[in-house]
Protein backbone atom coordinates (compact mmCIF):
# COMPACT_ATOMS: atom_id res chain seq x y z
CA UNK A 1 0.00 0.00 0.00
CA UNK A 2 1.22 3.48 -0.87
CA UNK A 3 2.19 5.56 2.09
CA UNK A 4 0.24 8.76 2.45
CA UNK A 5 2.23 11.98 2.35
CA UNK A 6 2.34 13.85 5.66
CA UNK A 7 1.40 16.95 3.66
CA UNK A 8 -1.95 15.42 2.71
CA UNK A 9 -5.01 17.09 4.24
CA UNK A 10 -7.64 14.62 5.41
CA UNK A 11 -11.28 15.63 5.75
CA UNK A 12 -14.40 13.79 6.88
CA UNK A 13 -15.65 11.68 3.96
CA UNK A 14 -18.65 12.64 1.91
CA UNK A 15 -21.90 11.47 3.47
CA UNK A 16 -20.29 11.04 6.89
CA UNK A 17 -20.67 13.37 9.84
CA UNK A 18 -18.56 13.40 12.97
CA UNK A 19 -20.02 14.60 16.23
CA UNK A 20 -19.63 14.26 19.96
CA UNK A 21 -22.44 12.31 21.63
CA UNK A 22 -22.62 12.96 25.33
CA UNK A 23 -25.12 10.09 25.78
CA UNK A 24 -22.38 7.72 24.59
CA UNK A 25 -19.43 9.74 25.92
CA UNK A 26 -17.82 9.29 22.53
CA UNK A 27 -17.31 10.78 19.13
CA UNK A 28 -19.50 9.03 16.61
CA UNK A 29 -19.33 8.91 12.86
CA UNK A 30 -22.76 9.09 11.31
CA UNK A 31 -23.62 7.91 7.82
CA UNK A 32 -26.83 6.91 6.06
CA UNK A 33 -28.77 4.70 8.46
CA UNK A 34 -25.70 3.86 10.50
CA UNK A 35 -23.26 4.95 13.16
CA UNK A 36 -19.73 4.08 14.22
CA UNK A 37 -18.77 4.75 17.81
CA UNK A 38 -15.13 5.85 17.85
CA UNK A 39 -12.67 5.12 20.62
CA UNK A 40 -10.86 8.00 22.29
CA UNK A 41 -7.82 8.19 20.04
CA UNK A 42 -9.82 7.72 16.83
CA UNK A 43 -12.10 10.56 17.94
CA UNK A 44 -9.14 12.83 18.72
CA UNK A 45 -7.63 12.22 15.28
CA UNK A 46 -10.90 12.49 13.34
CA UNK A 47 -11.96 15.76 14.95
CA UNK A 48 -8.76 17.36 13.67
CA UNK A 49 -9.41 16.19 10.10
CA UNK A 50 -10.90 19.43 8.77
CA UNK A 51 -9.42 19.42 5.27
CA UNK A 52 -7.18 22.35 6.20
CA UNK A 53 -4.61 20.71 8.47
CA UNK A 54 -2.01 18.32 7.11
CA UNK A 55 -1.33 14.93 8.65
CA UNK A 56 1.90 16.43 10.01
CA UNK A 57 -0.05 19.31 11.63
CA UNK A 58 -2.51 16.87 13.18
CA UNK A 59 0.27 14.69 14.57
CA UNK A 60 2.11 17.66 16.06
CA UNK A 61 -1.08 18.98 17.64
CA UNK A 62 -1.89 15.57 19.17
CA UNK A 63 1.63 15.20 20.55
CA UNK A 64 1.33 18.66 22.08
CA UNK A 65 -2.13 18.09 23.57
CA UNK A 66 -1.24 14.74 25.06
CA UNK A 67 2.34 15.63 26.00
CA UNK A 68 3.84 12.76 24.09
CA UNK A 69 5.89 12.09 20.96
CA UNK A 70 6.32 9.55 18.18
CA UNK A 71 2.62 9.38 17.17
CA UNK A 72 3.47 9.54 13.43
CA UNK A 73 3.02 5.84 12.78
CA UNK A 74 -0.23 5.57 14.77
CA UNK A 75 -1.79 8.56 13.03
CA UNK A 76 -0.66 7.34 9.60
CA UNK A 77 -2.07 3.87 10.26
CA UNK A 78 -5.41 5.25 11.42
CA UNK A 79 -5.69 7.68 8.51
CA UNK A 80 -4.94 4.99 5.98
CA UNK A 81 -7.51 2.64 7.54
CA UNK A 82 -10.11 5.46 7.64
CA UNK A 83 -9.40 6.37 4.01
CA UNK A 84 -9.98 2.76 2.98
CA UNK A 85 -13.37 2.86 4.74
CA UNK A 86 -14.22 6.27 3.21
CA UNK A 87 -14.49 7.79 6.70
CA UNK A 88 -11.88 10.24 5.49
CA UNK A 89 -10.97 11.68 2.11
CA UNK A 90 -7.91 13.68 1.12
CA UNK A 91 -7.99 17.33 0.09
CA UNK A 92 -5.29 18.93 -1.98
CA UNK B 1 -38.66 -8.36 40.18
CA UNK B 2 -35.40 -7.96 38.37
CA UNK B 3 -36.57 -5.85 35.44
CA UNK B 4 -33.91 -3.25 36.08
CA UNK B 5 -30.89 -5.57 36.10
CA UNK B 6 -29.49 -3.81 33.11
CA UNK B 7 -30.88 -0.46 32.13
CA UNK B 8 -31.27 -0.41 28.36
CA UNK B 9 -29.14 1.97 26.32
CA UNK B 10 -30.69 4.98 24.62
CA UNK B 11 -33.03 4.77 21.62
CA UNK B 12 -30.26 5.51 19.11
CA UNK B 13 -32.52 5.04 16.13
CA UNK B 14 -35.71 7.07 15.89
CA UNK B 15 -38.20 6.43 13.11
CA UNK B 16 -41.01 8.91 12.65
CA UNK B 17 -43.87 7.64 10.55
CA UNK B 18 -45.20 11.10 9.87
CA UNK B 19 -48.38 9.98 8.16
CA UNK B 20 -50.12 6.83 6.96
CA UNK B 21 -51.33 8.80 3.95
CA UNK B 22 -49.79 7.72 0.69
CA UNK B 23 -50.68 8.26 -2.94
CA UNK B 24 -49.71 4.65 -3.69
CA UNK B 25 -51.43 1.33 -3.04
CA UNK B 26 -48.57 -1.12 -2.70
CA UNK B 27 -49.51 -4.73 -2.10
CA UNK B 28 -46.39 -5.27 0.05
CA UNK B 29 -46.85 -2.28 2.36
CA UNK B 30 -46.08 -3.11 5.99
CA UNK B 31 -48.39 -0.39 7.37
CA UNK B 32 -51.21 -1.82 9.48
CA UNK B 33 -54.15 -2.98 7.37
CA UNK B 34 -56.52 -1.03 9.63
CA UNK B 35 -54.50 2.19 9.48
CA UNK B 36 -57.58 4.26 8.64
CA UNK B 37 -58.90 3.56 12.15
CA UNK B 38 -55.98 5.23 13.92
CA UNK B 39 -56.41 8.66 15.47
CA UNK B 40 -55.40 12.04 14.06
CA UNK B 41 -51.77 12.66 13.08
CA UNK B 42 -49.48 14.51 15.45
CA UNK B 43 -49.22 18.23 14.85
CA UNK B 44 -45.95 19.87 13.90
CA UNK B 45 -45.34 21.07 17.46
CA UNK B 46 -45.84 17.55 18.80
CA UNK B 47 -43.34 16.06 16.33
CA UNK B 48 -40.83 18.74 17.33
CA UNK B 49 -41.26 17.87 21.00
CA UNK B 50 -40.69 14.18 20.18
CA UNK B 51 -37.46 15.15 18.40
CA UNK B 52 -36.20 17.26 21.30
CA UNK B 53 -36.97 14.62 23.92
CA UNK B 54 -35.54 11.73 21.94
CA UNK B 55 -32.39 13.67 21.09
CA UNK B 56 -31.92 14.55 24.75
CA UNK B 57 -31.93 10.81 25.52
CA UNK B 58 -29.26 10.19 22.89
CA UNK B 59 -31.22 9.39 19.71
CA UNK B 60 -29.03 10.26 16.76
CA UNK B 61 -30.23 8.52 13.59
CA UNK B 62 -33.58 9.76 12.33
CA UNK B 63 -35.74 8.09 9.70
CA UNK B 64 -38.62 10.06 8.26
CA UNK B 65 -41.10 7.71 6.71
CA UNK B 66 -44.79 6.91 6.51
CA UNK B 67 -46.93 6.42 4.39
CA UNK B 68 -45.39 9.03 2.18
CA UNK B 69 -43.67 11.67 4.34
CA UNK B 70 -43.83 14.25 1.52
CA UNK B 71 -47.60 14.35 2.07
CA UNK B 72 -46.83 16.42 5.19
CA UNK B 73 -46.29 20.03 4.22
CA UNK B 74 -44.29 20.58 7.43
CA UNK B 75 -41.64 18.02 6.42
CA UNK B 76 -39.09 20.77 5.75
CA UNK B 77 -39.71 22.28 9.19
CA UNK B 78 -39.34 18.89 10.87
CA UNK B 79 -36.10 18.17 8.97
CA UNK B 80 -34.74 21.60 9.91
CA UNK B 81 -35.48 21.13 13.59
CA UNK B 82 -34.00 17.62 13.55
CA UNK B 83 -30.85 18.83 11.84
CA UNK B 84 -30.40 21.68 14.32
CA UNK B 85 -30.73 19.19 17.16
CA UNK B 86 -27.91 17.06 15.72
CA UNK B 87 -29.83 14.19 14.14
CA UNK B 88 -28.55 12.50 11.01
CA UNK B 89 -31.68 12.81 8.88
CA UNK B 90 -32.79 10.11 6.43
CA UNK B 91 -35.82 10.59 4.19
CA UNK B 92 -37.50 7.38 3.05
CA UNK B 93 -39.74 8.27 0.14
CA UNK B 94 -41.35 7.02 -3.05
CA UNK B 95 -40.40 10.34 -4.63
CA UNK B 96 -44.02 11.12 -5.44
CA UNK B 97 -44.40 14.80 -4.61
CA UNK B 98 -40.68 15.56 -4.64
CA UNK B 99 -40.07 18.55 -6.90
CA UNK B 100 -37.08 20.83 -7.10
CA UNK B 101 -38.51 23.50 -4.79
CA UNK B 102 -39.11 20.97 -2.03
CA UNK B 103 -35.77 19.25 -2.47
CA UNK B 104 -33.98 22.59 -2.36
CA UNK B 105 -35.84 23.47 0.84
CA UNK B 106 -35.02 20.08 2.36
CA UNK B 107 -31.35 20.46 1.46
CA UNK B 108 -31.28 23.93 3.00
CA UNK B 109 -32.99 22.55 6.11
CA UNK B 110 -30.12 20.08 6.46
CA UNK B 111 -31.46 16.79 5.08
CA UNK B 112 -28.55 14.32 5.07
CA UNK B 113 -29.80 11.41 3.03
CA UNK B 114 -32.56 10.20 0.75
CA UNK B 115 -33.64 6.64 0.08
CA UNK B 116 -35.86 6.43 -2.96
CA UNK B 117 -38.08 3.43 -2.76
CA UNK B 118 -39.59 1.88 -5.75
CA UNK B 119 -43.32 1.77 -5.48
CA UNK B 120 -44.97 -1.15 -7.03
CA UNK B 121 -48.43 -2.36 -7.66
CA UNK B 122 -49.27 -4.56 -10.58
CA UNK B 123 -50.11 -1.65 -12.83
CA UNK B 124 -47.13 0.38 -11.73
CA UNK B 125 -44.89 -2.62 -12.18
CA UNK B 126 -46.07 -2.91 -15.74
CA UNK B 127 -45.35 0.76 -16.22
CA UNK B 128 -41.95 0.20 -14.75
CA UNK B 129 -41.08 -2.85 -16.78
CA UNK B 130 -42.21 -1.13 -19.94
CA UNK B 131 -40.20 2.00 -19.06
CA UNK B 132 -43.14 4.34 -19.03
CA UNK B 133 -44.59 6.68 -16.43
CA UNK B 134 -43.00 5.34 -13.28
CA UNK B 135 -39.59 5.26 -14.86
CA UNK B 136 -39.99 8.85 -15.99
CA UNK B 137 -40.94 9.94 -12.49
CA UNK B 138 -38.05 8.02 -10.91
CA UNK B 139 -35.59 9.33 -13.45
CA UNK B 140 -36.68 12.89 -12.82
CA UNK B 141 -36.39 12.45 -9.06
CA UNK B 142 -33.08 10.61 -9.43
CA UNK B 143 -31.65 13.48 -11.48
CA UNK B 144 -32.81 15.96 -8.82
CA UNK B 145 -31.25 13.87 -6.05
CA UNK B 146 -27.94 13.86 -7.87
CA UNK B 147 -28.18 17.56 -8.69
CA UNK B 148 -28.41 18.28 -4.97
CA UNK B 149 -25.37 16.12 -4.33
CA UNK B 150 -27.00 13.21 -2.54
CA UNK B 151 -26.00 9.63 -3.28
CA UNK B 152 -28.72 8.00 -5.34
CA UNK B 153 -30.02 5.12 -3.25
CA UNK B 154 -32.76 3.04 -4.77
CA UNK B 155 -34.72 0.50 -2.78
CA UNK B 156 -36.72 -2.02 -4.76
CA UNK B 157 -39.02 -4.41 -2.96
CA UNK B 158 -38.94 -7.83 -4.60
CA UNK B 159 -41.68 -10.41 -4.67
CA UNK B 160 -43.01 -13.24 -6.81
CA UNK B 161 -44.48 -10.89 -9.42
CA UNK B 162 -41.33 -8.89 -10.15
CA UNK B 163 -38.41 -11.02 -8.99
CA UNK B 164 -38.01 -12.57 -12.45
CA UNK B 165 -37.26 -9.08 -13.76
CA UNK B 166 -34.24 -8.38 -11.58
CA UNK B 167 -32.02 -7.90 -14.60
CA UNK B 168 -34.33 -5.25 -16.11
CA UNK B 169 -34.65 -3.62 -12.68
CA UNK B 170 -30.86 -3.42 -12.32
CA UNK B 171 -30.42 -2.08 -15.85
CA UNK B 172 -32.97 0.58 -15.15
CA UNK B 173 -31.32 1.48 -11.86
CA UNK B 174 -28.05 1.82 -13.72
CA UNK B 175 -29.58 4.07 -16.35
CA UNK B 176 -30.99 6.26 -13.54
CA UNK B 177 -27.46 6.63 -12.22
CA UNK B 178 -28.09 4.80 -8.94
CA UNK B 179 -25.08 4.57 -6.61
CA UNK B 180 -26.68 1.94 -4.38
CA UNK B 181 -29.48 -0.49 -5.11
CA UNK B 182 -31.12 -2.47 -2.40
CA UNK B 183 -33.07 -5.45 -3.72
CA UNK B 184 -35.10 -6.12 -0.62
CA UNK B 185 -37.35 -9.12 -0.63
CA UNK B 186 -40.75 -8.42 0.86
CA UNK B 187 -41.13 -8.89 4.59
CA UNK B 188 -44.48 -10.33 5.44
CA UNK B 189 -46.34 -7.92 7.71
CA UNK B 190 -49.45 -5.78 7.22
CA UNK B 191 -50.71 -5.77 3.65
CA UNK B 192 -47.82 -7.96 2.57
CA UNK B 193 -48.87 -10.71 5.01
CA UNK B 194 -52.42 -10.52 3.69
CA UNK B 195 -50.97 -11.10 0.21
CA UNK B 196 -48.25 -13.50 1.25
CA UNK B 197 -49.27 -16.48 -0.81
CA UNK B 198 -49.32 -14.29 -3.92
CA UNK B 199 -46.04 -12.52 -3.16
CA UNK B 200 -43.69 -15.17 -1.82
CA UNK B 201 -41.37 -16.27 -4.63
CA UNK B 202 -40.45 -19.88 -5.26
CA UNK B 203 -37.02 -21.13 -4.28
CA UNK B 204 -36.13 -21.42 -7.93
CA UNK B 205 -37.13 -17.82 -8.65
CA UNK B 206 -35.06 -16.67 -5.72
CA UNK B 207 -31.98 -18.59 -6.82
CA UNK B 208 -32.28 -17.24 -10.34
CA UNK B 209 -32.56 -13.68 -9.04
CA UNK B 210 -29.51 -14.13 -6.83
CA UNK B 211 -27.49 -15.51 -9.74
CA UNK B 212 -28.57 -12.66 -11.99
CA UNK B 213 -27.61 -10.15 -9.31
CA UNK B 214 -24.21 -11.78 -8.86
CA UNK B 215 -23.56 -11.75 -12.61
CA UNK B 216 -24.66 -8.12 -12.90
CA UNK B 217 -22.42 -7.16 -10.00
CA UNK B 218 -19.42 -8.76 -11.66
CA UNK B 219 -20.13 -7.06 -14.97
CA UNK B 220 -20.96 -3.60 -13.69
CA UNK B 221 -18.05 -3.23 -11.28
CA UNK B 222 -17.99 -0.83 -8.35
CA UNK B 223 -19.97 2.09 -9.73
CA UNK B 224 -23.27 0.72 -8.54
CA UNK B 225 -23.29 -1.22 -5.28
CA UNK B 226 -26.03 -3.86 -5.12
CA UNK B 227 -27.40 -5.38 -1.94
CA UNK B 228 -29.63 -8.42 -2.11
CA UNK B 229 -31.77 -9.09 0.94
CA UNK B 230 -33.02 -12.68 1.02
CA UNK B 231 -36.56 -13.25 2.33
CA UNK B 232 -36.24 -14.80 5.77
CA UNK B 233 -38.78 -17.51 4.93
CA UNK B 234 -35.93 -19.22 3.09
CA UNK B 235 -33.54 -19.10 6.04
CA UNK B 236 -33.03 -21.61 8.83
CA UNK B 237 -32.16 -19.12 11.57
CA UNK B 238 -34.18 -15.99 12.33
CA UNK B 239 -33.06 -12.41 11.86
CA UNK B 240 -32.01 -10.51 15.02
CA UNK B 241 -35.08 -8.36 14.58
CA UNK B 242 -34.57 -4.75 15.73
CA UNK B 243 -31.54 -6.04 17.62
CA UNK B 244 -34.07 -7.12 20.21
CA UNK B 245 -37.22 -5.10 20.89
CA UNK B 246 -36.57 -2.00 22.99
CA UNK B 247 -32.80 -2.08 22.56
CA UNK B 248 -32.07 0.70 20.02
CA UNK B 249 -35.16 1.32 17.86
CA UNK B 250 -38.01 3.64 18.64
CA UNK B 251 -40.82 4.21 16.15
CA UNK B 252 -43.49 6.84 16.53
CA UNK B 253 -46.61 6.09 14.49
CA UNK B 254 -48.56 8.94 12.84
CA UNK B 255 -51.01 9.19 15.76
CA UNK B 256 -48.21 9.37 18.35
CA UNK B 257 -48.23 5.72 19.37
CA UNK B 258 -44.69 4.76 20.44
CA UNK B 259 -43.55 1.35 19.23
CA UNK B 260 -40.37 -0.74 19.60
CA UNK B 261 -40.68 -1.65 15.90
CA UNK B 262 -42.86 -0.28 13.13
CA UNK B 263 -44.92 -3.49 12.98
CA UNK B 264 -45.28 -4.05 16.76
CA UNK B 265 -48.68 -2.40 16.92
CA UNK B 266 -50.26 -5.72 15.94
CA UNK B 267 -48.95 -7.47 19.08
CA UNK B 268 -51.93 -8.17 21.33
CA UNK B 269 -52.04 -7.48 25.06
CA UNK B 270 -49.26 -4.90 24.93
CA UNK B 271 -50.11 -1.38 25.86
CA UNK B 272 -47.95 0.90 23.78
CA UNK B 273 -47.95 4.44 25.14
CA UNK B 274 -48.71 7.57 23.17
CA UNK B 275 -46.36 10.54 23.07
CA UNK B 276 -49.39 12.77 23.69
CA UNK B 277 -49.66 11.30 27.19
CA UNK B 278 -46.07 10.58 28.22
CA UNK B 279 -42.50 11.74 27.75
CA UNK B 280 -40.14 9.82 25.48
CA UNK B 281 -37.98 9.10 28.52
CA UNK B 282 -40.76 7.45 30.51
CA UNK B 283 -41.98 5.60 27.39
CA UNK B 284 -38.53 4.20 26.61
CA UNK B 285 -37.38 3.29 30.10
CA UNK B 286 -40.52 2.73 32.17
CA UNK B 287 -43.46 1.67 30.01
CA UNK B 288 -44.68 -1.91 30.20
CA UNK B 289 -44.96 -2.08 26.42
CA UNK B 290 -41.26 -1.34 25.94
CA UNK B 291 -40.02 -3.45 28.84
CA UNK B 292 -42.02 -6.54 27.93
CA UNK B 293 -39.64 -8.08 25.40
CA UNK B 294 -36.39 -6.80 26.90
CA UNK B 295 -33.96 -9.36 28.29
CA UNK B 296 -34.90 -13.01 27.91
CA UNK B 297 -37.34 -13.75 30.74
CA UNK B 298 -40.24 -13.63 28.24
CA UNK B 299 -38.71 -16.40 26.15
CA UNK B 300 -40.10 -19.89 25.81
CA UNK B 301 -38.30 -23.01 24.72
CA UNK B 302 -36.47 -23.64 22.44
CA UNK B 303 -35.21 -20.02 22.72
CA UNK B 304 -34.75 -19.89 26.48
CA UNK B 305 -31.97 -22.48 26.54
CA UNK B 306 -30.63 -21.72 23.06
CA UNK B 307 -26.99 -20.61 22.79
CA UNK B 308 -28.01 -18.24 19.96
CA UNK B 309 -30.55 -16.33 22.06
CA UNK B 310 -28.16 -13.41 22.64
CA UNK B 311 -27.42 -13.32 18.92
CA UNK B 312 -30.87 -13.44 17.33
CA UNK B 313 -33.15 -12.66 20.31
CA UNK B 314 -35.49 -15.42 19.16
CA UNK B 315 -36.12 -13.61 15.87
CA UNK B 316 -39.11 -11.41 15.15
CA UNK B 317 -41.93 -11.10 17.70
CA UNK B 318 -44.38 -9.92 15.07
CA UNK B 319 -43.64 -12.87 12.81
CA UNK B 320 -43.99 -15.24 15.76
CA UNK B 321 -47.37 -13.73 16.52
CA UNK B 322 -48.61 -13.62 12.93
CA UNK B 323 -47.70 -17.24 12.26
CA UNK B 324 -48.21 -18.97 15.62
CA UNK B 325 -50.62 -16.68 17.47
CA UNK B 326 -48.17 -16.15 20.35
CA UNK B 327 -45.57 -13.40 20.19
CA UNK B 328 -43.40 -15.13 22.81
CA UNK B 329 -42.83 -18.18 20.64
CA UNK B 330 -39.65 -18.64 18.65
CA UNK B 331 -39.80 -17.00 15.24
CA UNK B 332 -40.94 -19.96 13.07
CA UNK B 333 -38.25 -19.11 10.54
CA UNK B 334 -35.94 -20.93 12.96
CA UNK B 335 -35.76 -24.63 12.15
CA UNK B 336 -35.58 -25.36 15.89
CA UNK B 337 -39.06 -23.91 16.30
CA UNK B 338 -41.87 -26.48 16.64
CA UNK B 339 -43.78 -24.21 14.25
CA UNK B 340 -41.11 -24.17 11.53
CA UNK B 341 -43.43 -26.22 9.30
CA UNK B 342 -45.66 -23.14 8.94
CA UNK B 343 -42.83 -21.46 7.07
CA UNK B 344 -41.76 -24.47 5.02
CA UNK B 345 -45.39 -25.11 4.07
CA UNK B 346 -45.78 -21.52 2.88
CA UNK B 347 -42.62 -21.96 0.82
CA UNK B 348 -43.88 -25.29 -0.52
CA UNK B 349 -47.11 -23.65 -1.65
CA UNK B 350 -45.07 -21.36 -3.91
CA UNK B 351 -44.41 -24.35 -6.15
CA UNK B 352 -48.08 -24.55 -7.01
CA UNK B 353 -49.77 -22.31 -9.60
CA UNK B 354 -51.74 -19.24 -8.45
CA UNK B 355 -55.25 -19.77 -7.34
CA UNK B 356 -57.63 -17.16 -8.60
CA UNK B 357 -59.73 -17.24 -5.42
CA UNK B 358 -56.97 -15.34 -3.60
CA UNK B 359 -56.74 -12.04 -5.43
CA UNK B 360 -54.18 -9.44 -4.42
CA UNK B 361 -55.39 -6.95 -1.87
CA UNK B 362 -54.22 -3.44 -2.62
CA UNK B 363 -53.54 -1.08 0.23
CA UNK B 364 -56.47 1.29 0.23
CA UNK B 365 -58.35 3.67 2.49
CA UNK B 366 -61.54 1.72 3.05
Amino acid sequence: MDTIAVTAKPAIGKGFRLQWESAQSAHVLLYPEGMIKLNGSAGEIMKRCDGARTIADITTDLELCFATSGLDADVAAFVSMALAKNWLELRE
Amino acid sequence: MNAQVSRPGPPLWLLLELTYKCPLHCVFCYNPTDFTRTGPELKTEEWLRVLREARALGAVQLGLSGGEPLVRDDLEEIVGAAHDLGFYTNLITSGVGLNEARLQALKTAGLDHIQLSFQDSTKEMNDFLSSTRTFELKSKVAALIKKYDYPMVLNVVLHRLNIDHVEEILKMAQSMGADYVELANTQYYGWAFKNRDRLLPSREQLQRAEETTKRFREQSGQNMRIFFVVPDYFERRPKPCMNGLGSIFLTIAPDGCALPCHAARMLPGLDFPNVRDASIESIWYDSAGFNHFRGDSWMKEPCRSCPDKAKDFGGCRCQAYLLTGDAANADPVCDLSPHHHLVTEAVARTERPYRAEHPLVFRDHR
